[in-house]
């Protein structure tokens, strides 16, 4: 399998997030809390295939976004972004 | 189809199956009926979940293949060998079903008719779904745009929406479509027969300098490939928008 | 969750429910899926060391030809995923953590095992010990490929497969439990497939 093969865009992430923000969030911006960089969403690399999703810095790959759902509660974590613009 | 200004949040819905079209032997269009669509814009998706009676669920992303004008929500799907959900949705689903799906989504992947900007669309395989809805849109928009689309598929046999393309391709609109077939070609056939690199996108598409929009989809190493190439040619990367299906193209 | 039934979608699952080497919940595959959290690490074995970090007075560590140096053994196991696939009888070769935690000093009653591409997971020390735990370099007689987690992953079978992480470097000995990647994110501290211990909570 090719390395980057289960890499897609952060727009995959859309349909979760829908569920939670009102905002369309893959136009979003995301400062990274790594290196800086500032993205949008949908462009940043998201990793779906996992016990959950993780949306991850497309320069220097820091998680940004962590979704997990357990068995009824939506778990959101945006503790690796510095910040998110709407 | 006014387009919702505040969207509020996303919520599953269903929709009912009115047509089926075989696009080849292992793509199919599925068309929906879907009480109070609020509308889409081109390049978004829907999610399909399916649920057994036991209670498993599973659920997929679709590209929306119809364009916003059009009365009906349409998906194209592809059936996948170990795939369980496009199996069903291939093989399985019939006239009358229901599906239920969430969406529109994604803002992020979107072609509006009103841009100016000349446009270039790179497809891999089933990555042609979510650029069919722009090719669509910018027809019933009546949008003359320049609009470029670069295709890769195996063999001329798998190329989706075929006929439909060559019929916008001779309406004289601005539009142009090129074929690429890597596996396979029919006798006579004098177009692309290798996988889209550098040198052909230098030759099929917009040059830097046109600073054209650029939406890439299909299978995540076609698209790296693609987006890498345009980047070599001088194109800058907000202008390239990429929607990358992961290993088995969606 | 609930959904509208589907007619006729049955998903690819074989009969389960009757094989009693198959935990609640989970369903057989046949291929060997690929899960990830993030880019697939590549370390050439050149530069590969893997590390029993707070134990003895110096981290331990072993190069790859050291490691390979040691005792290795095979191992067949029926693996278990959270996302609720099961793979039975899987083929692997690798060291026993008993052997690589052998000499060293210490009173841990932890591990937190820690990879590349910052991945981790933790374990209660007596989960890894006594012939429960493995670090793996080869599956099915051939070199453990990256994207399951080569050049080496440790491997718990008993454990939901989390817990198994990929692409290994080292583990941490600690005297109280940590919560690792996916646990501080919801999933369950100790994992337990045949309690499905799943989540948080369970």
């Amino acid at each position: 399998m090719d390395d980057g093969a289960l890499r897609v865009d952060g727009n995959a992430l859309a349909g979760e997030l829908s569920e939670v923000f009102s905002h369309e969030m893959t136009v979003a911006r995301v400062a990274c809390g790594g290196c800086g960089a500032v993205e949008q969403l949908g462009a940043d690399h998201a990793y779906i295939q996992a016990p959950g999703m993780v949306l991850r810095c497309s320069h220097c790959d820091h998680v940004l976004l962590v979704i997990t759902r357990t068995r009824d509660r939506l778990r959101l974590s945006l503790a690796g972004s510095k910040w998110i613009d709407l | 189809m006014a387009r919702a200004a505040v969207r509020g949040r996303l919520s599953w819905t269903l929709g009912d199956v009115v047509e089926l079209i075989d696009e080849t032997p292992w793509v199919r269009t599925i068309a929906l009926d879907v009480p109070e669509w609020a509308g889409h814009r081109a390049g978004q998706h829907v999610d399909v979940r399916l649920t057994a009676e036991d209670g498993y669920q599973a659920q997929r992303s679709y590209s929306i293949a119809s364009a916003p004008e059009d009365d009906r929500l349409a998906i194209t799907v592809e059936a996948l060998p170990d795939g369980e959900v496009s199996s069903y949705l291939v093989g399985e689903l019939r006239v009358g079903d229901k599906l239920e799906l969430r969406g529109p989504i994604g803002g992020y992947f979107v072609w509006e008719a009103d841009r100016t900007e000349p446009l270039l669309l790179v497809a891999g395989g089933s990555g042609m779904v979510p650029l069919m809805s722009m090719i669509r849109h910018r027809h019933a928009a009546g949008a003359t745009v320049p609009a470029k689309l670069l295709f890769s598929s195996r063999a001329w046999e798998d190329v989706i929406y075929r006929d439909e393309l060559e019929r916008l391709a001779s309406a004289g609109d601005g539009f142009a479509a090129i074929h690429t077939l890597t596996r396979m070609q029919p006798e006579g056939w004098t177009g692309y027969t290798r996988r889209v690199d550098a040198a052909m996108l230098s030759d099929v598409g917009w040059s830097a300098s046109a600073m054209p929009a650029s939406f890439v989809c299909g299978p995540t190493p076609f698209v790296e490939a693609v987006a890498n190439a345009l980047l070599l040619l001088g194109h800058a990367a907000p202008t390239i928008k990429t929607e990358r299906f992961g290993p088995t193209g969606g | 969750m609930s959904g509208y039934v589907s007619r006729g979608f049955h998903g690819k699952r074989e009969a389960e429910r009757e094989n009693a080497r198959v935990p609640p919940g989970q369903y057989i595959v046949r291929d060997f899926p690929v899960l990830s959290a993030g880019p697939t690490p590549h370390t050439p074995t050149a530069e590969w060391t893997f590390a029993v970090v707070g134990g003895a007075p110096q981290p331990t560590t072993w190069t790859w030809e050291q490691f390979r140096a040691l005792p290795s053994e095979e191992i067949r196991a029926d693996i278990h995923c959270v996302t609720k696939w099961t793979k039975l009888d899987t083929n692997w070769q690798g060291v026993s953590v008993d052997t690589l935690l052998d000499g060293i000093d210490h009173d841990a009653t932890h591990v937190l095992a820690f990879s590349d591409g910052d991945y981790t997971t933790n374990l209660p020390l007596e989960d890894v010990s006594d012939g429960k735990a493995w670090i793996a370099f080869n599956y099915d007689g051939e070199p453990l490929a990256p994207e399951h987690g080569g050049p080496a992953r440790l491997l718990v079978p008993h454990l939901y497969f989390w817990k198994s992480a990929k692409w290994v470097r080292g583990l941490q000995l600690m005297d109280h439990d940590e919560a690792g990647f996916w646990e501080s994110y919801g999933y369950h501290i100790y994992g337990d497939p045949w309690r499905e211990q799943r989540y948080a909570g369970d």
